[in-house]
């Protein structure tokens, strides 16, 4: 009993030093943003490792999920006879949830992994305390605009993500299914509210990408640096950053609709 | 903030260890040791395994504080700077890793012009200049296009080398240089070591526990054990020396007071026990 509640209080005490840590990167990462100004090429350098290279697991998912909601959302609609508002359906459902959503699990399995490995790496090669004793700061050289990167490149990939998503369902929806082109986008294009669901949706995949791209770059300037330790960092990333991004998106849903 | 541009007296040593404690949890790496560095030669600290001579380089650079003790650079107290004067102190010290620790994104060329691009504002021909002399000193004009992946253990180390001295630094610390070198590998990093040291006046310190090459090469020689400074001199000085530390570690002795066995129980108990112990 003595020995659980030790092993009770280790584990708080070491997941409150874990966060600490989280916190002070952070505000490190953050007063590092200015110095990035005149720098912007590091910048779009990890737009494209982070960002553009996600596109592809991005595009063929949106579309899928997509396809998915325009042939379920058509077999509930079509027995009350309302198959007409299926763009509606598969448009808010994708703008408010599922593209911000799945486009931040798609980019934490994808690009946060990446980014914990190859800092984490770095960490246990030296290259960040060779930074260090170069005087260069390695979280203003490499963390900031991999956070930076990650920042931008969520809200877009959640945007081209909705957009997919609702050309699959329009694909299945009409090019299979038969409900009707013009009642497929002018539905949509009523019921859709620019406030209300698109700028909350960016809100959300904005949220989504600072949490991600945070835990990723944390874990790997925090892994231990071993093989093993890189190996369970970025598998913390995946994790944490998938039940972080639905317990904010209950959250968020919660206070915006 | 502490102005690290100053630089005390030449006659002085250029660090200065004094009282030195640091433990890493219960284990206590450095229990008060003294030490000096002096200006314009090369320093080896050799020692067993695991007698922290890369934690005593990590110390001396700032990138960990000692529990207690002072340590002076050139006259600054590293333990007290702030995070910015300890960066421009550092622009004075080139540093050696054990595996190179060249960024692996880059190539040999980039890597090279990386603290001169962070650091200075020069124009991309003179950082060309820059480099290219850096690589000559180094052997290795005609290895720029290369990755980190593409070179030998050696090649890398000597890449190092020319990015440590890039911002022609004051000081050079190598952490254990020669570790898996061949021979050829190994003649050139000594031989590199103390022509960068005489030509670019530098003082450097060489963490090491290769003893020959270290000897060969080094003015002045520290050993360490057990936590602590348990001989010191030059290293004709130290092959003559009484010491029992030194010849044991000279001599690659398998016992003596660096013991063969790591401390246990009683072996004839341990063989009689049926305890719950293993």
């Amino acid at each position: 009993m003595l020995n659980y509640l030790q092993h009770l209080g280790a584990s708080g005490l070491s997941f409150f030093q874990r966060l600490g840590r989280a916190h002070i990167l952070f505000a490190h990462i953050l007063g590092g943003i200015p110095s990035m100004l005149p720098r912007l090429s590091l910048v779009v350098h990890q737009i494209y490792s982070v960002g553009v290279l996600s596109l592809l697991i991005i595009l063929v998912s949106g579309l899928f999920v997509g396809m998915v909601l325009g042939l379920q959302g058509y077999n509930i609609l079509v027995d009350f006879g309302s198959e007409e508002t299926l763009g509606v359906m598969v448009s808010l459902s994708l703008v408010r949830e599922l593209g911000p959503v799945v486009a931040a699990l798609l980019f934490a399995g994808r690009a946060g992994s990446a980014l914990t490995a190859e800092i984490g790496l770095m960490k246990s090669t030296e290259q960040l305390s060779a930074m260090e004793m170069m005087a260069i700061d390695p979280i203003r050289r490499v963390l900031t605009p991999r956070f930076l990167a990650g920042f931008i490149s969520m809200p877009l990939l959640a945007a081209i993500f909705s957009a997919v998503g609702v050309i699959g369902g329009q694909l299945v929806g009409v090019g299979l299914l038969g409900v009707d082109d013009g009642a497929y986008w002018s539905q949509m294009q009523d019921s859709v509210d620019l406030y209300d669901d698109i700028y909350n949706g960016v809100i959300k995949s904005i949220v989504f990408g600072v949490v991600v791209t945070w835990i990723a770059v944390f874990e790997g300037y925090d892994a231990i640096p071993t093989s093993e330790g890189v190996s369970r960092a970025t598998t913390r990333t995946v994790v944490h950053s998938s039940l972080v991004v639905l317990g904010l998106d209950f959250i968020l849903t919660a206070i915006m609709f | 903030m502490t102005d690290t541009s100053t630089t005390s007296s030449t006659s002085s040593p250029l660090v200065e260890i004094r009282n030195l404690s640091f433990a890493r949890g219960n284990r206590m790496i450095f229990d008060g040791i003294d030490m000096d560095i002096p200006r314009g030669k090369i320093t080896a600290i050799m020692g067993p395994s695991g007698t922290g001579k890369t934690t005593l380089l990590r110390l001396i650079g700032g990138q960990i504080k000692p529990l207690t003790g002072t340590i002076k650079v050139d006259g600054i107290e590293v333990t007290e700077l702030s995070r910015s004067a300890l960066f421009q102190l550092r622009k004075r010290m080139g540093m050696l890793f054990q595996n190179g620790a060249l960024l692996t994104d880059m190539n040999v060329y980039d890597n090279i012009a990386f603290p001169i691009r962070e650091h200075t504002r020069l124009s991309e021909k003179m950082i060309r200049t820059l480099v290219t002399m850096k690589l000559q000193v180094v052997g290795l004009r005609g290895a720029r296009d290369l990755m980190p992946s593409e070179l030998s253990g050696g090649m890398a180390r000597r890449v190092a080398m020319a990015r440590a001295i890039a911002l022609d630094p004051m000081m050079m610390m190598y952490d254990e240089p020669f570790t898996g070198q061949d021979p050829i590998s190994m003649g050139v990093l000594v031989r590199l070591i103390r022509e960068l040291n005489d030509a670019l006046g530098l003082s450097s310190i060489v963490v090491s526990h290769d003893i020959e090459e270290a000897s060969s090469i080094a003015d002045n020689i520290y050993l360490l054990s057990g936590g602590k400074v348990v001989a010191h001199g030059s290293s004709e000085a130290l092959h003559n020396s009484g010491s029992e530390w030194a010849q044991q570690f000279l001599k690659g002795l398998p016992d003596g007071p660096v013991p063969f066995h790591y401390p246990a129980n009683d072996y004839a108990e341990d063989l009689l026990s049926t305890g719950n112990s293993k």
